[in-house]
């Protein structure tokens, strides 16, 4: 009897020592980098600041490594739990007092995302990873994202939105400064706020006859990036062509009507006009 | 022998090209056809909305009791946005019809603020019914004129592809029926809009400021140069263009550019007083060395050495190695909507890269902020109950109407999603609803 006392005591012990080290190990590795961290953050430390307020159960959202909203409630929330300063910024003693409270299994997090799984990373041993179905694989190490697996997008607008924008944009004015490729997506842009056109970018790109890189089939060249920076330029409000619903080539226009609208400016090759 | 061979295998290559030749053909036409069908079914449907919203404004002006009306309305703006979009599909880029379109929309913005009205309380007024009557007639004829076009373009057979081949070579003398057709419609059009100036629907889908309150007297193009160098941070004048703006810009502007091996920069600058509109700095940018948090700071002080005080910052997002911050003008703890100001920061050494103040200078002025008439308390309560509230400002945007109203500002949160709540801080009234996103899922890792 005394005997299998002994082994059970003895197995509580190996198993708190065990359960010691682990948290020991976990708690050593890899804390936040020295940077302050706010709303629209993308990378590692947005990483390891999710899993850690997941841990402690304030944000319920996905680990994604992008600084939204949800992951800004989530860091009120644990400030105000935790009697601090209510800002929505990750500074230092904000982040100290996380590393405190909380565990980061970096390897298993990481693990995770690289491997595309639904997972979450709660405290008192609920992680767990389902392989999902399809796998997703983030091969793309050289992007300033890391390993995060979601982006920036301007209010309003999807990735596809600027996916097409940006195509239209390359096959209309690839040869154009840059500033005059905001200002083509600027005038898409223009269109859809004006009551004359249609509403949304897909309807003003393909209402027929208004671009012509649409009509000879150009707008399916693979776009740069410089397109894509011109088209979030735009759509975060630059916009080089002084509210322009119009432009032209004067070298090619056909139209005799495009000449009586008022011009506002030219930039590049481009004449644009209200 | 060899020359029957020979026969032979070139009839039959004969005959088999002239089967491929001829279902390349078949294949062309029918997607000739294809397209010939989309716009005619834009067309006709065109002509049938115009017919069915003359009818309906028609019945609009019958009715009297107001829950009637509403609902009324809102179908009148459903079916001006259904032509609208019909009007959209087809190949007009050429042709003048825009007229025509903003007439649609003149109709529809009309239609759409009388109905989100609460016509019990503020019933149409005599203005607002004389209008409606003006509208019936209006768009009586330019059904007429539509049904006409249709007409004719039935009886004889017209098609859309042989219009757009009309307006792309109009040297060439073709049958131009539709096209004629369609110009008298937007000439009939035309002469509608001069007569409806004096009514209240032209020009009050948003209400510019158009930069009435700059200040300053009129720079020269010397002195922009002067002053664009200093902002861009340049020393030789070689490198620098500038334009000035043509009949069509809002105010007069300068443009100033200029290029050297690793930077590229475009300004525009206002006339009077020389303020930077819009900035713009395009170079390659390496790693990330900075925090947005960082980028944050060095956008404020930049804003500061143009003397734009009193900014705060609302919203940050880091793309792909440069940060985009957005300010509002505050005073006494209001945050201005109109006031906005955007500015682009490089991640790898915090060089801005951008400003955006157009909207501010457009807008900005010495306001009078009234003080709010109901309590923070009152206006929480008109909030969805659903929605928990979690930070509350107060704030002036533009309403429905182009106004600018002061509002309680309340963001909260409704299970996973944030959405962003005004109140009108004098008479309660739920201004806009705004769900707040801003970040997706990484659909393309190299995006």
């Amino acid at each position: 009897m005394a005997y299998r006392r002994i082994t059970f005591l003895l197995m509580i012990v190996s198993l708190s020592f065990f359960g010691l080290q682990g948290e020991s190990s976990t708690k050593t590795v890899n804390a936040f980098s020295s940077q302050v961290i706010q709303q629209g953050a993308v990378g590692d430390d947005v990483i390891e600041l999710q899993s850690r307020l997941q841990y402690l159960g304030f944000y319920n959202g996905k680990i994604d490594g992008v600084f939204g909203w949800g992951t800004y409630w989530a860091l009120r929330n644990f400030q105000y739990e935790f009697g601090m300063e209510i800002d929505g910024l990750a500074g230092q003693t904000t982040k100290d007092k996380l590393v405190s409270a909380s565990n980061y299994d970096e390897g298993y997090v990481k693990e995770n995302i690289n491997q595309g799984t639904d997972f979450t990373h709660y405290g008192g041993g609920e992680q767990k990873g389902t392989p999902s179905g399809e796998n997703t694989t983030n091969t793309d190490t050289e992007s300033t994202g890391g390993n995060a697996t979601a982006v920036n997008v301007p209010q309003g607008y999807s990735q596809n939105d600027i996916q097409l924008m940006a195509n239209a944009v390359y096959g209309e004015a690839r040869g154009e400064p840059y500033e005059g490729q905001v200002a083509v997506a600027a005038v898409i842009l223009n269109r859809i706020e004006s009551p004359t056109f249609p509403n949304n970018a897909s309807g003003v790109i393909f209402e027929p006859r208004a671009f012509t890189a649409v009509a000879d089939g150009q707008i399916w060249l693979e776009p740069n990036d410089k397109a894509r920076e011109a088209v979030i330029d735009a759509i975060n409000g630059w916009d080089p062509t002084g509210n322009a619903t119009y432009y032209f080539n004067p070298d090619t226009a056909t139209s005799d009507w495009i000449w009586t609208r008022p011009q506002i400016k030219k930039i590049g090759k481009h004449i644009f006009c209200k | 022998m060899i020359r029957w061979i020979l026969i032979g295998v070139l009839s039959l290559g004969l005959v088999g090209t002239g089967v491929w030749g001829y279902m390349e053909h078949q294949e062309k036409n029918a997607i000739l056809i294809q397209a010939e069908n989309t716009y005619q079914r834009s067309f006709h449907e065109l002509t049938y909305h115009m017919d069915l919203l003359n009818d309906q404004i028609g019945t609009a002006l019958a009715m009297n009791s107001t829950e009637r009306l509403s609902p009324q309305f809102v179908e009148i703006w459903r079916l001006t946005s259904e032509a609208l979009s019909n009007v959209g599909q087809l190949p007009l880029g050429l042709l003048p019809f825009n007229k025509t379109e903003e007439f649609l929309s003149d109709i529809g913005d009309f239609t759409y603020r009388t109905a989100v009205r609460n016509l019990e309380n503020s019933p149409l007024t005599e203005e607002e019914t004389e209008t409606l009557q003006e509208l019936y007639i209006q768009s009586g004829d330019i059904k007429n004129e539509l049904r006409e076009v249709q007409h004719i373009a039935l009886e004889n057979n017209l098609r859309w592809m042989d219009v757009q081949v009309a307006l792309a070579n109009q040297d060439e003398q073709m049958d131009n029926t539709i096209i004629d057709g369609l110009k008298t419609v937007e000439k009939s059009v035309e002469e509608y809009t001069e007569g409806n100036t004096q009514s209240s629907i032209i020009g009050t889908s948003s209400k510019d400021h158009s930069y009435k309150y700059l200040t300053g007297k009129e720079i020269s193009e010397q002195e922009a140069i002067d002053k664009s160098k200093k902002i861009f941070n340049v020393e030789n004048d070689e490198n620098i263009t500038i334009a000035e703006s043509g009949d069509g810009s809002d105010i007069p502007l300068y443009s100033i550019s200029y290029n050297n091996d690793e930077k590229r920069g475009y300004m525009d600058m206002s006339k009077q007083g020389g303020y930077p509109l819009s900035l713009l700095v395009t170079r390659d940018i390496g790693e990330n060395k900075i925090s947005l948090n960082e980028g944050a700071e060095n956008a404020l002080d930049y804003l500061e050495s143009f003397d734009l005080d009193n900014m705060s910052l609302i919203g940050s997002s880091e793309y792909n190695r440069v940060g985009v911050y957005s300010f509002l003008y505050t005073e006494n703890d209001v945050r201005v909507y109109s006031d906005a100001v955007e500015v682009k920061v490089a991640l790898d050494n915090g060089e801005i890269l951008g400003l955006a103040a157009n909207n501010y200078y457009m807008n900005h002025t010495d306001r009078d902020i009234p003080s709010p008439e109901i309590s923070e308390e009152e206006a929480k309560k008109v909030v969805n109950p659903n929605v928990e509230i979690q930070e509350e400002f107060l704030a002036i945007i533009d309403n429905d109407l182009g106004e600018e109203v002061l509002t309680y500002e309340f963001l909260g949160t409704l299970d996973n999603d944030t959405y962003r709540i005004f109140i009108n801080a004098m008479n309660g009234m739920e201004e806009k609803v705004e769900k707040l996103d801003g970040t997706e899922i990484n659909y393309a890792s190299n995006f």
